[in-house]
């Protein structure tokens, strides 16, 4: 359904051109889950954008970006409005800043619905009263007369969600959903969502820097680094078999709640984001433990390894190297510490409903 | 907006006028010059006539007395009569009020309608469009209405005839005719100033992660620029035409007298010259009056657009 090819997105900042992403190739089939996880600036939410057109001002874009076939480059202003408003809908990380607050959050559930398809008010409201109770909002009739300010922001989360579900979208594009909500909303948020895109087949693009979750809700994860991905595969497989030494390393960082530890384990340096990466060799090269002379030169493709894709020159070599230390130290075996992190919000949807 | 809301805003703006008109009142007295010689002019009066006219004018009586007998004068409508021509003060003030308030309103037009409409441009079309606006609003920001006066009647009323250069001419057009000029002059600093303002609000909302999302839903460019971006950026935007508009019955002052219009400005200017205390302090209160009325309107219009500013105060 979506295909992403050979992308390259480039910004303007202060007058200089800054490359974020960089030969990003990505697809999502029609009803599947992708995770996009990476740390900051590893050109997740430019994807996104990019996805929409909704990237700043001035910026460059080359590659292809296909939906059901069309290049979304090529779309003109009604047929790009068209297709943001049937085909993709996006849910952004801060619904306070991307609720506009000057309107009742019914008005905000059912404008483009008003707007873009002449749906009349009766009729809209009926409907903005069903996604509210869908999303496990009590008291819907007097939530839609209320204005964003009044409410809390995991309520707000999920008024978002309702909004996009409204419009009954083929895609949907999460970046960051849960991110500037307590933990403790965190998980309920993100059930809702799970659950009400697997009742309609709706896919989703999920973007976030949570291995754990992306694991938890996706059937598919892409793990980005200096604007390109590094390894995309099943989720299940990714968790017991990453190959990457960076997507190895994310799962080794992640701290189990089972087992106290002194010292948290982390991969050494920082992200780099694609404009500071070298540009020839492999941009993981300078914080990798398995990195060589000749990964220096020459910019590693995204092959087929093990049913998925990985960019690295030696995962050949570090798979032999894995299978002969099965304890190996780069990749702490987690699997416990994974599950538990991601099942409270599997569950919750139940309690949900039946709260007062 | 709450019914609890609007009564505290009026309640509001009646202690302020209470408040002012005190000022106003006792400030007109404290000044030196007691308002008799007035009357007497350059002669020297008798000890018993100057008693005697000070007791016609109830000077003889304490301040606060004479405050009160004003207040409830003027709360029936009677503000007493003027020194120096004997009439009623309402009727001489009434008979310019309407001639005020007409230039005020097509001034206030002229403000809203090319203010907006500049600052709109400049901030939807970057380039060229907003570099034009740009140096207008610097150059008219920068001219005072008598300058623009001069120039405006130097132009359209000398060289090319199409305007009166002082005076109103009879009959509704004629009114009208007239006061093109004077309300243009007034609204030219106003006019630059809410183009500036306008222009960045309205670029500082369209900016706006909310924006964003209403753009990202696939509204079309003029429902998001209505409904999303202008109406973020109207609190700013109120706030400005409600200040200028108050403003402008201070300029009508200068306007009025450049251009021989008879309207209260020039009743101000003539009774301060003329010391006619009692005209004096009626415009000065109408004049206070009306810019508490806008302040009050403005704050009214302000939370009607911005939600969260009802219920400040009410919850946390």
């Amino acid at each position: 359904m979506l295909e992403l090819n050979d992308l390259d997105v480039a910004l303007r900042v202060g007058g200089r051109m800054r490359r974020v992403l960089s030969g990003l190739s990505l697809s999502v089939a029609a009803g599947e889950a992708v995770g996009l996880v990476g740390e900051s600036g590893s050109g997740k939410s430019m994807t996104v954008r990019a996805v929409t057109r909704l990237l700043p001002e001035g910026a460059a874009v080359s590659g292809r970006i296909r939906f059901d076939g069309r290049d979304v480059a090529a779309m003109d202003a009604p047929a790009l409005r068209r297709y943001r408003d049937r085909d993709v809908g996006m849910i952004f990380q801060d619904p306070r800043a991307h609720i506009d607050p000057t309107y009742r959050i019914g008005s905000f559930l059912t404008e483009a619905l008003r707007v873009n398809r002449g749906v009349g008010p009766a009729a809209a409201r009926r409907q903005a009263t069903e996604l509210l109770a869908a999303v496990g909002i009590d008291d819907p009739e007097r939530r839609v007369r209320q204005y964003p300010h009044e409410v809390s922001g995991g309520m707000l989360q999920r008024v978002m969600i309702a909004s996009v579900l409204a419009a009954e979208p083929r895609l949907i594009l999460a970046d960051e959903p849960t991110t500037a909500l307590d933990v403790t909303i965190q998980a309920e948020v993100v059930a809702i969502l799970d659950r009400l895109r697997r009742d309609r087949g709706i896919g989703m693009l999920f973007i976030t820097h949570d291995l754990d979750l992306a694991l938890a809700i996706c059937d598919r994860v892409a793990v980005m680094y200096a604007g390109s991905i590094v390894e995309i595969r099943s989720a299940r497989d990714l968790h017991r078999s990453a190959c990457h030494p960076y997507t190895v390393g994310l799962l080794g960082s992640r701290p189990s709640i089972q087992a106290r530890v002194d010292k948290l384990v982390a991969i050494p340096g920082r992200p780099v984001s694609a404009f500071e990466a070298p540009p020839d060799g492999c941009a993981f090269t300078d914080r990798c433990a398995h990195a060589e002379p000749d990964c220096l030169h020459g910019r590693p493709a995204l092959e087929p390894f093990n049913d998925g894709l990985v960019r690295c020159r030696r995962v050949a070599d570090l798979a032999v190297l894995a299978e002969s230390r099965p304890e190996s130290p780069a990749a702490p075996p987690s699997e416990p510490a994974a599950k538990s992190v991601v099942e409270p919000p599997a569950e919750s949807p139940a309690e949900e409903g039946t709260q007062p | 907006m709450t019914p609890r809301y609007v009564l505290l805003r009026l309640g509001g703006l009646v202690t302020t006028l209470l408040l002012s008109s005190m000022l106003i009142f006792s400030s007109l007295y404290l000044a030196p010059g007691s308002p008799e010689n007035v009357i007497f002019g350059n002669r020297t009066p008798s000890p018993a006539a100057r008693a005697a006219v000070r007791h016609q004018l109830h000077l003889d009586r304490p301040l606060p007395v004479r405050y009160w007998d004003w207040l409830t004068g003027v709360l029936h409508g009677d503000f007493g009569r003027s020194m120096v021509t004997d009439q009623s003060v309402s009727s001489r003030v009434g008979s310019g009020l309407g001639t005020t308030l007409s230039l005020v309103a097509v001034a206030a037009v002229l403000i809203a309608v090319l203010g907006l409409a500049l600052g709109i441009a400049a901030a939807l079309k970057p380039g060229f469009v907003d570099a034009a606006v740009n140096l207008f609003t610097s150059v008219s920001v920068a001219i005072p209405p008598f300058v623009a006066a001069s120039i405006l009647v130097s132009i359209f009323s000398i060289k090319l005839g199409w305007f009166p250069a002082t005076g109103l001419p009879d009959g509704f057009w004629g009114h009208l005719r007239g006061l093109v000029m004077p309300a243009f002059s007034l609204a030219l600093i106003s006019c630059g100033y809410l183009a500036r303002v306008t222009r960045n609000a309205l670029r500082e909302q369209l900016a706006k992660e909310h924006v964003q999302t209403a753009v990202g839903r696939g509204l079309p460019r003029r429902v998001v620029i209505r409904r999303h971006a202008l109406r973020g950026a109207l609190p700013p935007i109120i706030t400005v035409i409600g200040l200028q508009i108050a403003g402008l019955f201070a300029a009508t002052l200068i306007v009025e007298t450049a251009f021989g219009i008879p309207g209260i400005g020039r009743l101000t200017v003539q009774s301060v010259s003329q010391k006619d205390f009692p005209v004096v302090q009626a415009v000065a209160l109408l004049l206070v009056a009306a810019f508490v009325v806008a302040n009050t309107v403005t704050d009214l219009l302000q939370a009607a657009v911005d939600p969260r500013l009802r219920t400040a105060g009410r919850t946390a």
